[in-house]
């Protein structure tokens, strides 16, 4: 009976992993395809990889979206750690409404941000392009390292920083010998999420852009929409790779802290 | 006396998150309230002249069907999600520690993947004479191409692939915590296994799925690339709508209208799910 | 004596509507193992984060030497404490975090090396620089929160409840190494504590608090054999508390009860002819007799019998309805539950206290 539904448990998440991972997997396998032709098979071939080294435009574009992420969330972590430190410090009325107000930009769906960055920074004046980019992303990049880090604070033990100051701290070196170090994973892990969500962000980028700055989701996006060619399978695999990278690099970090 | 002023200098502190905060959500936010009542100028841009007009015209039948089109693929796509999420992350939650560990791994992959790139897979496997196609006229099931890319199918599956793991994430969280023991004292006191799980563990997993049912159901309703890349322009979403107003049209106030009504539309979900559920954030957001 | 190194003048604090401590004084000795003995509540932790700074009291003076430092924050105090929960740096190993006092008083490497080796061997945790405290037993947590303490030499040594979280034969060890620490190191200490066994074995003072005022300052024998109130006499040594009336007064009075007549002594307290009165009367010191053999004493029934902790404890109810306690070494006796018995003790062994006007536990 009991094996019975362990196997069962097994098979269930077994085939929604295979179709999770089969369109990840077709993209790899295609984009060693020679046919220009994605359903037929023309033999094995790496120059849809050549023709992706070739193009300028798209390391413009991956290279923007680097700046991107990483502004956006050093922003957020500057922003929202401070936030969520001062709001632990500070019991006051208006924090109750700033949280909520703060987290919102990744509850709603995002088409609206995108559309009310659009039209309210027109009304602003500013000029579209990278600081646009930056300032839409910082908005929904705080979300996840004030949570996180305000998370981690209320956890904390207080004692931890009243014994500091007992041995001889000032405010300011509990802070950074206590608070600091023990908030630090938080802030890290805040800070890659923010950066994936950033580096995968196509809504808000599209609408809050300039003319002359490319994302690299919005150049594939607009790739795809226009032609496809089996140049962004190439692209595709290649980010995969970096994700596998990150994601291994971040469980072996993990481990090593344990 | 000292204590106030001890506490004092920490606003500088919570002052870059006031400020952007107000300046960079609460401000945008406000004027497009303000946009959504104002009328659209001749040509380009807004006058200052206040109407209701663009709340009206969202009663037009062709854009009150947009709104429930939205709604019922976010409703199929959601019903979906929770039959396979729901179960998946109660098994995930019942795995020994190295294999909650493993199985984290194994879908933190494809969740940190690019979601364009996972939707572009689809593409791949749905497009006419594609790997679908393929597999079913070679197991003779089909004679011919189903032509699944831009079909709604098509759109239902890009929603479904590219949520189900907040679904996932949310329930294994709510059920990873749980105290497994209740479930054994219910079948204890008599409670046969089905009773157990509707009186017990769905209980106690409820906070999880919820969260997990507005994690989905909201942002499909705005995510209009997984239509327009799946559906073509078959499929139109009131998100896709609204990018059509603002970039097309240029009909800025409307597109804020619509905007407005789907904002109240979400913040109602969520205020339903903190009353429901009790708790404040959403679980296994993070 | 010694010179005074800390004194509390009329300090009272509150928390919102809450009188937590209401003008109380004290005054301790260079040297001395102070102990503040109280149920949870009675506002010791309070008296204690006030003279670490980490609370500051709404009136009344802290002097530290002489100087005051009502307002001083923690930094700028020759105190330190050992936390209840002992508040190891996580992130730290067991030698940064004995160091960490040191280096903030910029003591240069060598220095603090040498000292955090001697902090060590004081504490018997040789060896054990590099663990995390995440590894580290209970009692050796709180060694290490001692020697974290100690480290950067303070005048006066505060803690809290160190003992709470350890099992019982640990916390008997500890308590002796504590004894032996104090006297080693020379510091004042201020140990707080809900437990009289703690209080009564370690200490030089003894100041049981009470609704945030001191209800007695004095050692551990004052404190035990002559009690100034029924909450003291009942909370260190779980004494019995009966009350009667002053039929004669003087040094040894005489005590009219419905139960019968008593005699007790007048050590602290004096009685008034006519008034009421209240006498505490230790467990052990209570003597019972079958009641047929004619003596004069207080008439009761024995109620229970039950054997703990290598003592029988005998309860009995007089015939007004108080009960009383008594206790005897041994595993049995011939008196049975039910049975009418004659109770007395030796008049020098009542002593007569004030009434704290307290349901008793």
């Amino acid at each position: 009976m009991k094996t019975r539904s362990i196997s069962f448990s097994r098979i269930f998440m077994g085939i929604v992993l295979v179709v999770m991972y089969l369109p990840i997997v077709l993209l790899v396998i295609y984009s060693f395809n020679e046919s220009k032709i994605s359903s037929v098979w023309g033999g094995f071939s790496i120059k849809w990889y050549q023709q992706l080294f070739r193009d300028k435009e798209m390391f413009k574009a991956l290279w923007n979206s680097i700046i991107l992420g990483v502004s956006s969330s050093v922003c957020a972590a500057v922003i929202g750690t401070l936030g969520a430190f001062g709001m632990t410090k500070i019991k006051c009325k208006a924090n109750g409404v700033m949280e909520y107000l703060s987290t919102l930009p990744i509850m709603i769906p995002e088409i609206i941000l995108a559309m009310v960055f659009l039209a309210f920074f027109s009304l602003l004046g500013l000029p579209f392009g990278m600081t646009t980019l930056i300032l839409g992303h910082t908005a929904f990049c705080i979300p996840y390292c004030f949570m996180l880090v305000k998370a981690r604070l209320v956890g904390m033990d207080a004692s931890l920083a009243e014994a500091a100051r007992d041995l001889g701290a000032s405010e300011w070196q509990v802070f950074r010998d206590i608070t600091l170090p023990l908030i630090a994973p938080a802030i890290a892990s805040g800070m890659v999420l923010s950066f994936a969500m950033s580096f995968d962000d196509v809504i808000i980028s599209l609408f809050v852009t300039g003319v002359n700055v490319n994302t690299l989701p919005i150049r594939v996006y607009t790739q795809i929409k226009t032609g496809v060619t089996p140049e962004i399978n190439a692209l595709c695999s290649l980010m995969l790779l970096a994700t596998l990278i990150l994601v291994a690099l971040s469980t072996w970090l993990g481990k090593e802290k344990q | 006396m000292k204590q106030a002023k001890a506490s004092k200098k920490y606003w500088a502190t919570l002052l870059p998150l006031y400020l952007f905060t107000i300046l960079f959500v609460g401000a945008p936010l406000l004027y497009m309230v303000v946009l959504s009542f104002l009328q659209r100028a001749e040509s380009w841009g807004v006058t200052s002249q206040f109407t209701l007009q663009n709340y009206i015209q969202i009663l037009q039948p062709v854009y009150l069907s947009t709104f429930a089109d939205s709604l019922k693929l976010a409703l199929i796509s959601t019903t979906i999600i929770v039959f396979i999420g729901y179960p998946f992350g109660y098994f995930m939650a019942k795995l020994s520690p190295k294999g909650k560990q493993r199985m984290m791994l194994a879908l933190m992959v494809p969740f940190w993947t690019n979601s364009l790139i996972r939707l572009y897979g689809w593409i791949i496997i749905f497009r006419a004479n594609g790997t679908l196609d393929q597999l079913l006229m070679g197991l003779h099931i089909t004679d011919s191409p189903l032509k699944l890319l831009y079909t709604y199918p098509a759109v239902v599956v890009g929603m479904v692939y590219a949520l189900l793991q907040f679904m996932i994430f949310a329930v294994y969280s709510s059920a990873e915590k749980m105290d497994w023991s209740l479930v054994e004292a219910a079948r204890d006191l008599g409670a046969s296994p089905a009773k157990a799980f509707f009186t017990v563990t769905l209980k106690l997993t409820l906070p999880g799925l919820l969260s997990g049912i507005i994690l989905t159901f909201i942002p499909s309703m705005g995510l209009f690339f997984i239509a327009d890349i799946l559906g073509g322009n078959k499929v139109v979403l009131v998100g896709s709508l609204i990018q059509d107003q603002l970039v097309k049209a240029h009909n800025t106030p409307f597109a804020a209208a619509l905007a407005v009504v789907l904002m109240i539309m979400t913040t109602l979900m969520i205020a339903l799910y903190r009353k429901i559920s009790g708790v404040r954030d959403l679980e296994g957001l993070l | 004596m010694g010179k005074k190194i800390l004194q509390l003048e009329q300090i009272s604090k509150s928390f919102g509507d809450t009188k937590v401590l209401d003008q109380i004084s004290l005054e301790i000795e260079q040297g001395e193992f102070i102990t503040l003995l109280g149920a949870s509540g009675c506002g010791k932790t309070t008296t204690l984060r006030i003279i670490a700074g980490l609370e500051h009291p709404d009136n009344g003076r802290v002097l530290l030497n002489g100087r005051d430092v009502t307002l001083f924050p923690p930094e700028k105090r020759t105190v330190n404490t050992v936390f209840q929960n002992y508040a190891l740096f996580p992130h730290m190993t067991v030698g940064e975090n004995i160091a960490y006092g040191l280096k903030l008083k910029k003591f240069s490497k060598e220095q603090i090396q040498k000292k955090v080796a001697e902090m060590l061997e004081l504490v018997q945790l040789e060896g054990y620089q590099n663990r995390m405290p995440g590894e580290l037993s209970g009692g050796q947590r709180q060694r290490v929160a001692i020697a974290r303490a100690v480290a950067v030499e303070p005048q006066v040594l505060l803690l809290d409840e160190p003992l709470g979280a350890l099992d019982l034969q640990l916390r008997r060890q500890m308590q002796f190494e504590l004894k032996r620490l104090q006297k080693q190191l020379g510091i004042t200490f201020i140990y707080i504590t809900h437990d009289q066994e703690e209080a009564l074995n370690m200490s030089d003072r003894i100041a049981v608090m009470r609704k945030g005022q001191f209800e007695q300052i004095g050692t551990p024998n004052e404190i035990y054999e002559t009690p100034k109130t029924s909450y003291v006499a009942h909370f260190v040594g779980e004494a019995n508390i009966l009350r009667g009336t002053v039929a004669e007064a003087g040094e040894n009075i005489l005590l009219h009860t419905p139960a019968g007549s008593f005699s007790a002594h007048c050590y602290e307290v004096a009685a008034e002819q006519g008034k009421t009165a209240c006498v505490a009367v230790r467990s052990e010191q209570v003597s019972f007799q079958p009641a047929e053999q004619s003596l004069t004493g207080l008439s009761a029934v024995i109620r229970e019998k039950t054997f703990a902790g290598g003592m029988l404890r005998i309860v009995l109810e007089l015939t007004d309805g108080q009960t009383l306690v008594a206790s005897r070494h041994g595993i049995d006796l011939p008196a049975q539950v039910g049975q009418q018995m004659t109770v007395f003790w030796e008049p020098s062994q009542a002593i007569v206290v004030e009434d704290s006007e307290e349901e008793l536990p």
